[in-house]
């Protein structure tokens, strides 16, 4: 039997993998050839999905992107031996583009069933967890702030601090929860640990159990995401029936179980405050800060809310040592980064790679520039409330304060690329109407400041009154970025300013006009 | 919009209620599961629902209302979500949201008179890798050019036949 991988990452199925992996089964069958399919993740280099592989002697051999019509002549070329085909990729993990990147996080993605627990224990999975069981509370808090890790959810809060504050609250019971609301356009590596690696983030959140001693966890998932829904299910249900969640984990005497929760299309409701409101059956209203979801959380009680990539970090963190994890990285941001390559980009994909390596690296050397071929005129990084750059910013740091030094922030590390036929104007009037559309509506800023700030980038490009709007839209930004109860308001003035400072012409104004309006920020 | 009578059952919308008043947080997976059965979720179930779970009616409208996902109204067979987000966009969604306007002949949150379709606006559906995207009920599709577009809707038809 020869093992041939096709992947059933959400993004592989939206390119025809289920046909590609069909068509391989009744091809193998007309000739008599021993195949078994495994439905692996995706390795994240979405612009060669679907991807097929073949396991010869141990070794893997990649093709793609295989349409369904590609199958027969596979078959011809006799790819079950790796043999060559127009469509020969050579080894996995020696294309450019994957060799080249530190893979901890997503260490497993691609290569294994993501719902087989045996191939997740045969690649080193739980492994954390069993070191867990035998640390201390305190002793996990501790591995886990040496490690640096920030919460790659977009806030970047040390992840050690927030674990330490639940911990020490007094009220139980206690909830872990992780926040898989990934709203952000241009984002989707979230979405990959659900589907291609699901029991990483299920052991991460069994770790922040066992440390705070709660015995339910809720993921929160977008609604967006069904096919993540179905992989957490099937992932959950082998883990709880091999013993690994339910009532005595691991035969240490804890209970913790899991539930996944589905929010209904609110973006919003990836605030975190929200998320518990909605979590809890009401609408996804922004609550105030203080208290803190660490001690007054989920129901009133003390929660760890993470995000999934920062909950699918602790395994390694906790089997390795935060020491491990803290030798990568620059500065503050420690670790490595999930970079997410989307929008107008030849190589899409998932990049993760230590906190340094400059945007230019990742459009150019891992994106290899635009997929239209045209130049690359603005590059949005952090999602939809995160800051457009110009080809001139390139050379800025991934690393959460060099982001914030450029006025801009890293968020959920997407990075959006756009060519030449860009109009910021347009994108800086979208971010906007989004934030009009999304806004819970609770405080005044982001609610009315959005639907005024669309009105006013009109009448700018319009060139009506052109100066004094220029100066109410940046007294507007301010008031929103100022008085804002949470990110949505707060941040909608980032994607507006940087695309005023670095593109004017496409508002009609003049570098000088910008320098006259003495912008916030 | 294009009004459709859809039959429903307040015994049904009762025993849902029943199934989930225990858990935490009710309120949202009742609803959820009362969309998933009906298509929508009908006023004059909002009663009972408020009543099983002991909220009121205005708590249950209200939830109702402010997430994007709940309809108080019938929808088409077909949902088709457009991703309308800067990944979507940078890659030529508004291309597609105006070919699909054209190819369905309604406008984003419309029915078609015929029932067939719901076309809606989706921000992000985290295939941004392979832009532009669309949903059509919980079949994603990447890559979606206005020609895709015409043969995914044509292969809805097809299933059905």
């Amino acid at each position: 039997m020869t093992r041939v991988f096709v992947p059933r990452d959400s993004s592989a199925l939206s390119l025809g993998a289920e046909t590609v992996a069909r068509r391989i089964v009744e091809e193998a069958r007309r000739r008599g050839a021993g195949v078994e399919i495994v439905r692996n993740g995706s390795r994240g280099l979405f612009w060669l999905e679907p991807m097929v592989e073949v396991e010869t002697a141990g070794a893997r051999h990649a093709y793609g992107p295989v349409s369904p019509a590609d199958v027969e002549s596979l078959f011809e070329a006799n790819f079950l031996s790796a043999a060559k085909h127009r469509l020969s990729l050579g080894r996995p993990e020696e294309i450019p583009y994957l060799a080249r990147q530190t893979r901890l996080t997503f260490a497993r993605a691609g290569l294994t069933d993501p719902v087989s627990l045996d191939d997740y224990i045969a690649h080193g999975g739980y492994r954390g967890l069993r070191r867990a069981l035998e640390m201390s509370p305190a002793q996990i808090v501790e591995q886990v702030t040496r490690s640096g890790l920030r919460g790659r959810g977009g806030a970047g809060f040390p992840t050690g601090i927030k674990w330490k504050t639940a911990l020490e609250a007094p009220a139980t019971p206690k909830y872990v929860v992780c926040n898989a609301d990934e709203g952000d356009s241009g984002n989707f590596a979230d979405r990959m640990v659900m589907e291609d690696d699901p029991f990483e983030l299920i052991e991460g959140m069994t770790i922040a159990a066992v440390c705070i001693g709660a015995e339910q966890g809720y993921i929160y998932l977008r609604s967006e995401y069904p096919h993540s829904l179905r992989m957490l299910n099937l992932a959950l249900g082998e883990a709880t029936r091999r013993g690994y969640l339910g009532s005595d984990v691991l035969g240490s005497g804890r209970r913790f179980n899991i539930e996944v929760r589905l929010g209904a299309g609110a973006y919003i409701c990836g605030e975190e405050t929200a998320m518990l409101e909605s979590l809890e059956g009401k609408r996804g209203m922004v609550r105030f800060k203080p208290p803190l979801p660490a001690i007054e959380g989920l129901f009133g009680k003390p929660t760890i809310i993470n995000n999934v990539i920062s909950l699918a970090t602790v395994p390694l963190i906790i089997e390795r040592g935060g020491d491990f994890y803290h030798e990568y990285g620059v500065g503050r941001s420690r670790g490595t980064i999930p970079m997410q390559l989307a929008g107008n980009v030849a190589r899409p994909g998932l990049v993760e790679v230590p906190f340094g390596v400059t945007l230019r690296e990742l459009v150019y050397d891992y994106g290899g520039g635009t997929a239209s071929g045209r130049p690359v005129r603005a590059v949005q990084v952090g999602g939809p409330l995160g800051a457009y750059f110009p080809e001139s910013l390139l050379d800025t740091p991934i690393d959460y304060e060099a982001i914030a030094d450029k006025r801009g922030i890293l968020g959920h590390a997407g990075v959006v690329v756009f060519d030449d036929s860009v109009d910021l104007s347009h994108m800086a009037r979208w971010a906007m109407q989004f934030c009009a559309i999304e806004s819970c509506g609770k405080c005044t800023p982001c609610r009315i400041g959005s639907i005024r700030g669309a009105e006013i980038i009109d009448r700018i490009v319009k060139n009506s009154d052109r100066q004094a709007n220029l100066a109410l839209l940046g007294d507007l930004c301010d008031t929103m970025a100022n008085a804002s109860l949470c990110a949505l308001g707060g941040l909608t003035p980032l994607p507006v300013l940087s695309a005023l400072r670095h593109f004017p012409g496409d508002f009609g104004l003049t570098s000088e006009d910008i320098a006259r309006a003495k912008l916030p920020g | 919009m294009e009004k459709r009578e859809i039959e429903w059952n307040p015994t049904e919308v009762r025993s849902i209620v029943e199934r989930f008043r225990e858990r935490p947080g009710a309120l949202m997976l009742v609803l959820h599961e009362v969309q998933k059965r009906i298509g929508h979720i009908p006023r004059d179930s909002v009663p009972i629902i408020a009543r099983g779970l002991n909220l009121s009616r205005a708590e249950v409208h209200g939830v109702i209302t402010f997430y994007h996902d709940f309809h108080s109204s019938p929808r088409g067979r077909h949902v088709i979500k457009v991703c309308r987000a800067e990944s979507c966009q940078a890659m030529g969604a508004e291309k597609l949201a105006a070919h699909a306007i054209g190819r369905l002949g309604i406008e984003f949150g419309a029915n078609t008179p015929d029932g067939e379709y719901t076309l809606e606006p989706v921000y992000c559906l985290g295939n941004c890798a392979c832009s532009p995207a669309m949903m059509v009920d919980e079949e994603l599709y990447g890559r979606v050019d206005p020609q895709r577009f015409d043969s995914i809707i044509a292969s809805l038809g097809e299933r059905r036949r």
